[in-house]
């Protein structure tokens, strides 16, 4: 494929507000995760909760999009002067020849879980009750493209906690296929009791902070997050350390809705095809940002799937016990957590990790390495067997 | 590089549409159009456990891609896929948040599961062996062009076959009430980038702002403004009368997704 520039991008999530502080807790090691106290949950749980969301506040000419999901979005749009770097571009290229392309699987379903429980037995929803603009799975796209004024082609991609790994290669290809000349992408998924209640009822849910890899991990600890990258074609020539899109490889696994391929052959498939896209081989690979949800199944099939294609020594960590697993934006937060080591040159340890599975082969990380990579991996696997690899590269 | 494709099959499904031969005998006008509730087949492709999970928006996804598949006499396994849906399994969603607002809070494994917007596309893969892409999109009541734009793109970018599956099934109350969807009604699209013996016709797709097309039988003009995915009624009806021309589909805003057709004689 042809490679992709990541020119702008920005995050928010329980580790911090914007690039400065993500980077910052990246490291220093730092988990975000909490006891949860969300809403009116009643499980024993930890939670990445992103602080200050209720205060934020939708434009007047908005207000029918005001959700917590549209809320942590605009959160995120306001960091690292993005909106307003998003607005220049846009001018420059014309609204029509952006593309808005988000990731999210819960959109703003916390809406609807409270207008159900506000009902008078049995009756209809309350008249302030949004579908469209708060409910439905396309509301955060069309909060987003309403927000910066991009007229363009837009849409939701969400497929579960790879949605927004996969808005990158709906981007690609329609800047490939020239419908476009720029694309927003990103993902936003925000807490509510559907994923909550939801992942507790299969025993996914750790009750303390998740702990990816180790030997004693036993299971998710539910987050939330917004992230957003400013794609276009590559030009040319490019400034040192910009940070390009190299390779993306999609993949299902045909195996079962929440469980993964035992030896991880969806994993595998999508690695191998993001590798084949940029073609490269498996040791052009310095450092994998793995799916790491702390589940053991899911960790045991991802460290099965990375050491069949690149052994036991690639260094690996799951940043998602610092971050908790942002479901559908987990593929863009961890694509920004991706640039940011390329960017400063290490490789974030997997947090807290105290003592790896020694039944897991792949090279985990447990301290961050000073090491600079010149290319990362990043894993995004989802419900429904459907997985997605990002391979990003650093100009030199 | 354009946005185009070869049509190799169609799969329909939809109230008075029992499948493409139906619904291509309406559209020709070779018989009337009489609405009645959509019928959706059990999904014979999935494995027992796995079929007793299904809800309607399952049915009606594998249905049509079984169907389009099958007519483009493509191995579906083979196929990547493009799903796009305006709101995924309303039943299940209405059972969740029902659930979520009762005491103790109790909510079935198997509905959550079945809760992803990517569901339909994750048992499509089960049931058929399918391990390539595969992607799931919403864009509201633009779902269907957003799945046709995405499906060409991917095609014009990467070549290949591949599936488009566009579907939307009926809310129960009190959802219902703020999104009323009548039925549900399913179509897709087997695609490829090379003309092959299979191919009906060559489509190619720009973005536009005409006005868009409308059904002269009223009936049928009811159900393509009342379930997004029969936005794809004005495409399927040039399709199905083999006649070259574009065919104007709703896209967002008022600006429309053109699609060109010229039928392979």
């Amino acid at each position: 494929m042809k490679p992709v520039l990541l020119k702008h991008f920005t995050a928010v999530s329980c580790i911090g507000r914007g690039l400065a502080q993500i980077l910052e807790a990246l490291q220093q090691q730092r988990s975000g995760l909490a006891p949860c106290r969300f809403e009116t949950v009643d499980l024993h749980t930890h939670v990445g909760e992103v602080p200050g969301v209720d205060a934020v506040r939708i434009p007047a000419a908005l207000r029918a999009y005001d959700c917590r999901n549209n809320r942590l979005a605009e959160l995120g749009l306001s960091q690292d002067g993005f909106a307003d770097a998003v607005r220049a571009a846009a001018a420059a290229y014309g609204p029509r020849r952006v593309g808005v392309f988000i990731g999210t699987s819960t959109a703003g379903i916390l809406e609807t879980e409270i207008a159900y429980r506000r009902r008078v037995a049995g009756g209809p929803l309350p008249d302030d009750f949004q579908y469209a603009a708060a409910h439905n799975t396309f509301s955060v796209a069309d909060f987003v493209r309403r927000r910066l004024d991009l007229c363009g082609p837009a849409v939701v991609v969400s497929c579960a906690c790879a949605s927004s790994a996969k808005v990158f290669a709906s981007a690609r290809r329609m800047l490939e296929a020239g419908l476009i000349d720029a694309a927003l992408v990103g993902g936003v998924d925000s807490l509510c009791l559907t994923t909550l209640y939801g992942f507790h009822s299969l025993q996914l849910c750790s009750p303390g902070p998740c702990r990816p890899f180790d030997v004693a991990r036993d299971g998710i600890s539910i987050g939330e997050a917004a992230a957003f990258a400013w794609l276009e074609r590559c030009p040319t020539s490019l400034d040192g350390g910009a940070v390009v899109l190299l390779g993306i490889g999609e993949s299902c696994d045909a195996h079962h809705m929440s469980a993964p391929h035992p030896q991880g052959l969806g994993a595998r498939l999508a690695m191998q095809a993001a590798l084949a896209a940029a073609a490269l081989p498996p040791e052009a690979v310095d450092y994998i940002n793995l799916h790491g949800t702390g589940t053991p199944s899911n960790d045991r099939a991802e460290s099965l799937a990375v050491t069949a294609l690149f052994g036991g020594t690639t260094p690996c960590s799951s940043t998602k016990g610092a971050t908790g697993h942002t479901l559908g934006a987990a593929g863009a937060l961890e694509a920004v957590i991706s640039a940011l080591a390329l960017q400063h040159g290490f490789m974030p340890g997997g947090v807290p990790a105290t003592r790896v599975d020694p039944e897991l082969g792949a090279g985990y990380l447990k301290d961050n390495r000073r090491t600079p990579p010149n290319r990362v991996l990043s894993n995004s696997f989802g419900f429904g067997g459907t997985n997605c690899s990002l391979l990003f590269g650093r100009a030199a | 590089m354009s946005l185009c494709a070869y049509v190799a099959g169609i799969g329909v499904l939809g109230p008075g549409l029992p499948d493409w031969p139906a619904a291509r005998a309406v559209l020709r006008g070779e018989t009337a159009y009489v609405p009645a509730a959509t019928v959706l087949p059990p999904p014979a492709i999935l494995p027992p456990a796995e079929r007793r999970r299904t809800g309607r928006v399952v049915k009606l996804a594998l249905a049509v891609a079984l169907e389009a598949a099958g007519r483009a006499g493509a191995e579906p396994k083979s196929l990547a896929c493009v799903f796009s849906s305006s709101g995924g399994d309303g039943n299940n969603c209405h059972e969740l948040c029902a659930a979520l607002a009762a005491p103790g809070r109790e909510i079935s494994p198997t509905r959550f599961s079945n809760s992803v917007h990517n569901a339909a596309a994750g048992y499509w893969s089960i049931a058929t062996g399918a391990v390539g892409a595969s992607t799931v999109l919403c864009a509201y009541d633009a779902s269907f062009a957003a799945g046709l734009l995405e499906a060409l793109a991917q095609i014009a970018a990467d070549g290949g076959a591949l599936l488009l599956v566009a579907y939307d099934t009926d809310y129960p109350e009190p959802l219902r009430a703020k999104r009323p969807i009548p039925d549900a009604f399913g179509m897709a699209l087997a695609l490829t980038a090379q003309r092959s013996p299979a191919s009906l016709a060559r489509i190619e797709a720009r973005l536009g702002a005409a006005a868009c097309d409308r059904l002269a039988d009223g009936s049928l003009e009811a159900l393509r403004t009342s379930i997004p995915a029969a936005r794809s009624l004005p495409l399927l009806s040039r399709l199905a009368r083999a006649e070259a021309g574009p065919a104007s589909i709703e896209y967002l805003d008022g600006s429309r997704t053109l699609v060109e057709v010229e039928p392979c004689a």
